[in-house]
């Protein structure tokens, strides 16, 4: 055998550094992966270990010089608050709610616009349109809608007669109306995405699977408990776990709506952190209630990433 | 056990004809083969047949009753998916369970027949694996199995064949040839592969361009094609067609033999065959050439089997001879069939 095969190569190598960088794949994949993972030191890993510092400090908004340590004194303060408590179950309750409401709502719209009608790329347009607009007006928008006094829904349904001729309600100043309008928002948020992921995830199995199916003579529920939902499963988790993320720290639907009013009653941990180390300077503080949620982050990211390999492999 | 009838049968895909107006009956019990080149609208018309496929003119019936509306569930059949389509999340047992729940069968008698189906294939060992844990010949006799343990009254099966290597697929087809004959199930079976359709089917539909273009039994489809279509589709090598001046002549390159490898003299046609080029298969020679003096300009491929002890040198002439009755017309114009126009010089 001779090395017919190393001329070709040549080339390439006189190309120069350029042409050398190009084809060593090792060298290659690290320059192109620096900038991803410098910018994630920077802007998530670098506030991480400042929050963790701050949380075991007494750190405040104005201190100047260096914070002395307080060991888990901002932690146990936090847990004598009957605030932080509450706050600590309306997050669970809200995230939980949202996002049951979200998949029910996604897995109904993505699988009737998995059949094909007329007019269908509009019907995907109009569901995707909150994903696209900035949340903050999003919401604006529907601060006007839930107003005490202007609110579109209670005007409109008071001229249908649904509500009385003096009461309405007060959406966002009513305990539980308000709990539940922040839900609503959330879930029209979230139903975007959600419905795309599990579009997604219906697309990906295969026609004849369903048709196999469908020639068995299996009902349309038989087919979705047994063929539909299973395969799905994997993606329907992934959007599952991404909306509790988002649900258990994104703060901006809250933030604009009620101020985890009325009576704290939507206040939710993330909130709670911001109005405590932010607004009320003890950025110590803040930091300790912020970090109570990266333990059920973590195992949610874990999840997520497990799932997600899940489903390359079938 | 089921009837087939379709008639008048179109399906368009916007302006692309799938299936363009077929015509066809398949009797009780019969194994009828679909081949055609790919593209030809075999599965489109099978989808039909299955209720996958709404058609756009035409009606279907099986068993007699028309079943255009009705939706694939309530036809009584059974696919086997070109794919196999086997269910990826459950396990074989479940695979091969789930048309009985499917059709409220009851409980009880379900392992049974599950069992019982599985054995007739020989996959007893793989009730708890999931499909992706089998070979393709496994995971295709799971399909199989899925197919017939609900006794259906008619067999749909889109290329179950295809995805295995030949020598499977030569015992598979010999195996699903049996099979059919014990169970007696009405069958329509696609293929593009000859082989397959010649060897399984009771009769073979020859289709191109979402038209029949022949139906008969693989003997009639061979010997006696109806145009140049079929008779250049069927056979390796197909049959040699040359072009004259008023038609079209066709013999098939294992019926034309040197003259003195004819068992009987009577009623042959002599011709003289001028070889460009030898080719030894082991089994057969192929011997490409041309016609000397009657088509000088056209490409000849003939057979000849191992049992023809004769040296042929590469451009000397020959003198070869098919039967009268093996050499066909077909029209210059249509290519369909035509009467005989003898083009030789009587000896
Ligand atoms: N859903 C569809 N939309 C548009 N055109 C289609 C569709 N299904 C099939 N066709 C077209 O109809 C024609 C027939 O297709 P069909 O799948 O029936 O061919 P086939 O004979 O089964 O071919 P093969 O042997 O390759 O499987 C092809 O030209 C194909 O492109
Ligand atoms: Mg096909």
């Amino acid at each position: 055998m001779k090395p017919a095969a190393s001329p070709p190569t040549d080339p390439a190598r006189r190309a120069g550094s350029g042409g050398a960088l190009a084809d060593n794949e090792k060298w290659l994949g690290r320059v192109m992966m620096a900038p991803a993972i410098l910018y994630i030191a920077a802007l998530v890993g670098l506030p991480l270990l400042l929050a963790l510092y701050y949380s075991v400090s007494n750190v405040t908004v104005g201190s100047a010089g260096w914070p002395s340590y307080v060991g888990l004194s901002n932690f146990r303060h936090a847990f004598g608050n009957p605030t932080f408590i509450r706050a600590v179950w309306n997050t669970i309750f809200f995230a939980v709610v949202s996002m049951a409401i979200v998949m029910v709502l996604g897995t109904i719209l993505a699988l009737s616009l998995l059949k094909d009608f007329r007019g269908k790329w509009f019907v995907r347009l109009l569901i995707l349109l909150p994903w696209v607009a900035p949340i903050s007006l999003g919401t604006i928008g529907w601060l006007w809608m839930f107003d005490s006094v202007y609110s579109v829904i209670n005007w409109t349904a008071q001229y249908f007669g649904i509500f009385g001729k003096r009461t309405w309600p007060v959406w966002l100043g009513q305990p539980t109306l308000a709990m539940a309008s922040v839900i609503t928002v959330q879930v029209w948020r979230l139903l975007p995405l959600a419905t795309v992921i599990l579009l997604g995830g219906l697309s990906s199995i295969p026609k004849d699977i369903q048709e196999a199916a469908l020639v068995d003579g299996a009902s349309v529920l038989r087919r979705y408990v047994q063929i539909t939902e299973p395969l799905m499963r994997p993606i329907a988790l992934v959007a599952l776990l991404f909306g509790l993320i988002f649900s258990f720290t994104d703060m901006i639907v809250i933030y604009v709506l009620t101020r985890g009013g009325p009576f704290d009653t939507t206040q939710v941990l993330a909130t709670l952190a911001f109005f405590t180390g932010i607004d009320g300077g003890d950025l110590g503080g803040g930091a300790a209630i912020a970090l109570f949620l990266l333990p059920v982050l973590a195992a949610c990211v874990i999840l997520i990433l497990r799932f997600a390999r899940k489903t390359e492999v079938t | 056990m089921a009837t087939v009838t379709v008639r008048q049968l179109e399906k368009r895909f916007g302006d692309v004809h799938a299936v363009d107006g077929i015509d066809l009956s398949i009797q009780e019990g019969e194994f009828l083969v679909l081949l055609g080149p790919s593209g030809c609208g075999k599965t489109t018309l099978l989808r039909m047949i299955a209720g996958l496929e709404r058609q756009t003119r035409g009606d279907i019936l099986i068993g007699g009753q028309v079943v255009n509306d009705l939706p694939p569930r309530a036809r009584k059949i059974a696919m086997v998916f070109q794919s196999y389509a086997l269910y990826p999340h459950m396990s074989v047992y479940d695979n091969i369970a789930f048309p009985l729940k499917a059709q409220g069968v009851e409980k009880r008698s379900i392992p049974e027949r599950v069992e019982r189906a599985a054995a007739m294939f020989g996959i007893e060992r793989f009730l708890k694996r999931k499909p992706r844990e089998l070979s393709g010949g496994e995971r295709q006799r799971v399909a199989l199995a899925r197919a017939v343990v609900r006794e259906p009254s008619l067999f749909l099966l889109d290329e179950p064949l295809s995805n295995l290597d030949a020598k499977l697929r030569t015992l598979a087809r010999d195996e699903l040839k049996q099979f059919q004959r014990r169970i007696g199930t009405t069958t329509i079976y696609v293929t593009h592969d000859q082989i397959e359709a010649m060897g399984l089917g009771d009769r073979i539909v020859v289709m191109s361009g979402g038209k029949v273009r022949q139906v008969g039994s693989p003997q009639e489809v061979y010997d006696e094609p109806e145009d140049t279509f079929v008779a250049g589709f069927l056979g390796s090598p197909p049959m040699n067609l040359l072009r004259g001046d008023n038609c079209t002549v066709g013999f098939r390159p294992e019926r034309f033999l040197p003259l003195l490898a004819h068992e009987s003299q009577e009623g042959l046609v002599p011709l003289w065959f001028r070889i460009d080029r030898v080719e030894d298969l082991g089994s057969a020679r192929l011997l490409y050439g041309s016609l000397h003096d009657t088509f000088p300009n056209e490409k000849v491929i003939v057979s000849v089997p191992f049992t023809v002890h004769m040296d042929f040198t590469p451009g000397e002439v020959y003198e070869f001879a098919v039967k009268e009755k093996e050499i066909k017309f077909f029209d210059k114009e249509t290519g369909r069939r035509t009467e005989p126009r003898p083009f030789w010089v009587r000896r």
